[in-house]
């Protein structure tokens, strides 16, 4: 299986990973030859297995719901790019981007 | 013996009787670090100061007769991806360069609240990714036995650390073989525990179904030490297991006699170095002399561990690695043209055309015409002449080729061009790549065939090992396929460089526990692991039959012509 380098520039958009063009003509083979190795999981019939997504048995954790010390707003900005000492600062969540 | 050749058992009884002082003992390894890792590799941060008024600390109270912790003045390295307040915790990756976790990994508190003294913190593959060490961003690990040559990942530097005695114990972190495989290229002990049993809160999260902390030390003895304080239940970590945690360290006496363990006939399928191997074999005629008898027994979806690891571990990646989004924390690239970037909120640095900021352990911009700026404490740097260039203390990032590169395609709006920008700069090659293949094994119309169909290839393989573990106690085997290779062997392939784990995924995909020791050396010197995998919860089963086998060999004192 094979995969197109639109293909891998869509998912790179999914990611949230920019990419350049040395980029995605790498990916494009890199992944294309993991994803046929992992394909070879295709031999096994496993319609009759239940997927299993965590080894352990599923269990549901409860505490009380009671309010507990946390990050103070400082702690929490102290490592952040851009802050206003209240918020995280961003570029405009809406609107024109230049083109990469 | 010298001091630094002590098991950390030794160690902790000298405090504790007042033999040595702590102040003595944290001395002689931080000495040890100075002077040999500038050629190993091993720390990315050392923190002297702190580690000896800890130690200090310790000693007053012992003086006073107040009590100490049971760890008490005990040298400890932390593999990088553990959340550590007084030292960064990068990962071992550009996106966190500088980054100060505000809080203790559950591990690290228990270290601490036991009375260890951490005195660094491990380089590793970035974020965990890796069979080489070779994927971190601020050097490779040097395998103490031979410079050349990979110590093995993705917790090298916690490995290669112990074997050359720059630490007693180390902390790792294996999801799928990152504690037992550099344990077994590296010579020294490594302990994956069970699924739940050793807290996760504060490890920084790679695949949150199949990570687990656990120690690395010269002996299982020494690994039975550290499980005391370190596992248990943690309520700040909703898969943590409840169970009673037993004293491992006292019920390392009891008998093998009886002791019934599995040997895999898929373990000597093609791949499998002779030398490994005979040492492998030559291990199970120890424990049969020990009393134990072996069994042949079958995991017939052995070979699909590597496919079902290579899915699950992308596609839990590529959602949990979605927090690096340059808003809250790590690095952020600023948009407009030219270069400008802005490095983990410690660091800021804005740069004019052509200047390029090269930002490694040291930090270090280089601006403009013939300026360069050596950025230590507060430096006022003003490329641009509007924002000065704020720098903190410790702030390694390297802003090369990523920074103002031509991205192809168009982005949404700014807010995505930024997180689009920051990953790209941020993340090192095999951390796009799994964030890649794991959204694509995702996404929509690939899902079923990809991730679902792994999770149930995952059952198949954790059914076998339930089938095995009815008709034996432990299965057997070797860690690695070869022995440790050379530095730059795989780094071209992937796919290559993915088989290294192929012993060692099956353990973390059932969910089970697994121990790795050295069991001899090839001719050329580099030291051969065993593996011992047992069901889940049986850590003293486990630490028992390791630790019986070093009382009948002496592999796990061999020491690397380094520290000689």
């Amino acid at each position: 299986m094979s995969l197109s380098s639109k293909d891998v520039a869509k998912v790179g958009s999914l990611a949230r990973l920019a990419l350049t063009e040395d980029d995605l003509e790498r990916m494009t083979g890199e992944l294309s030859k993991i994803i046929d190795f992992v394909s070879q999981l295709g031999e096994l019939d496993t319609s009759a297995v239940e997927p299993l997504a965590h080894p352990l048995d599923t269990r549901n954790v409860f505490r009380d719901d009671e309010p507990a010390p946390s990050l103070t707003t400082e702690q929490a900005l102290a490592s952040a790019p851009r802050h206003d000492g209240s918020c995280f600062l961003v570029p405009a969540v809406l609107g024109e981007s230049g083109a990469a | 013996m010298q001091l630094f050749e002590r098991s950390a058992t030794e160690i902790v009884h000298a405090v504790q009787s007042g033999d040595i002082s702590a102040v003595e003992c944290v001395t002689t390894f931080l000495d040890r670090i100075d002077r040999l890792d500038g050629k190993v590799n091993a720390f990315l941060a050392v923190n002297r100061e702190r580690a000896l008024a800890q130690a200090a600390d310790i000693d007053t109270r012992r003086a006073a007769g107040k009590p100490i912790g049971p760890l008490a003045g005990l040298p400890v390295a932390v593999k990088d991806a553990l959340c550590t307040t007084d030292f960064p915790t990068t990962c071992a990756s550009k996106m966190l360069a500088g980054y100060r976790p505000p809080y203790d990994a559950e591990v690290v508190a228990r270290l601490r609240r036991a009375d260890a003294v951490i005195v660094g913190k491990t380089n590793m593959d970035e974020f965990a990714m890796g069979g080489s060490n070779e994927n971190s961003a601020f050097g490779p690990v040097h395998n103490p036995w031979d410079l050349s040559r990979a110590p093995g990942g993705s917790s090298g530097g916690s490995a290669a650390c112990v074997a050359a005695d720059m630490a007693p114990v180390a902390i790792g972190s294996d999801t799928g073989g990152s504690i037992r495989q550099p344990a077994g290229l590296c010579g020294i002990t490594g302990f994956k525990p069970t699924y739940g049993r050793v807290s996760r809160r504060g490890l920084v999260a790679f695949a949150s179904s199949l990570d687990q902390v656990g120690p690395m030390a010269r002996s299982a003895a020494d690994c039975a030490l550290i499980m005391e304080s370190i596992a248990g239940h943690d309520p700040g970590d909703a898969t943590s297991l409840t169970d009673a945690v037993p004293s491992y360290s006292q019920l390392l006496n009891e008998p093998l006699a009886g002791l019934r363990i599995g040997r895999v006939a898929e373990h000597y399928g093609p791949g499998l170095d002779p030398e490994v191997a005979r040492g492998v074999d030559e291990a199970f005629a120890v424990f049969k002399a020990a009393g134990a008898t072996v069994h042949d027994v079958e995991l017939p979806h052995a070979k699909y561990g590597i496919p079902t690891y290579y899915l699950i571990a992308p596609c839990e990646a590529s959602s949990n690695l979605a927090r690096y989004d340059g808003a809250h924390y790590g690095v952020r690239a600023e948009l407009g043209k030219g270069v400008r970037a802005e490095l983990g909120g410690v660091v800021r640095a804005e740069l004019g055309k052509g200047v390029r900021a090269e930002l490694g352990g040291v930090v270090r911009a280089e601006l403009g015409k013939g300026v360069r700026a050596q950025l230590g404490g507060v430096v006022p740097a003003q490329p641009g002449g509007v924002v000065p260039a704020q720098l903190g203390g410790v702030v390694p990032a390297q802003l090369g080729k990523g920074a103002g590169a031509e991205y192809v395609g168009s982005f949404e709006s700014p807010l995505v061009e930024m997180y689009c920008r920051s990953r790209a700069e941020g993340f090192g090659p095999e951390v796009k790549r799994r964030i890649m293949l794991g959204t694509y094994a995702l996404s929509a119309g690939y899902y079923d065939a990809f991730y679902a169909k792994a999770l149930r290839v995952r059952r198949l393989i954790q059914q076998d090992f339930l089938e095995a573990f009815k008709k034996v106690d432990l299965i057997a085997g070797p860690v690695s396929p070869t022995p440790a290779f050379p530095l730059g062997e795989k780094t071209g392939d992937p796919l290559a460089m993915y088989l290294v784990d192929m012993y060692t995924v099956g353990t973390n995909l059932a969910g089970i526990g697994g121990i790795s020791f050295p069991c001899g050396f090839t001719k050329g010197g580099l030291p051969i692991g065993f593996q011992l995998q047992g069901p889940a919860l049986a850590e003293t089963l486990l630490l028992r039959s390791a630790d019986r086998f070093q009382r009948l060999t002496d592999w796990h004192r061999r020491r690397p012509p380094l520290s000689v």
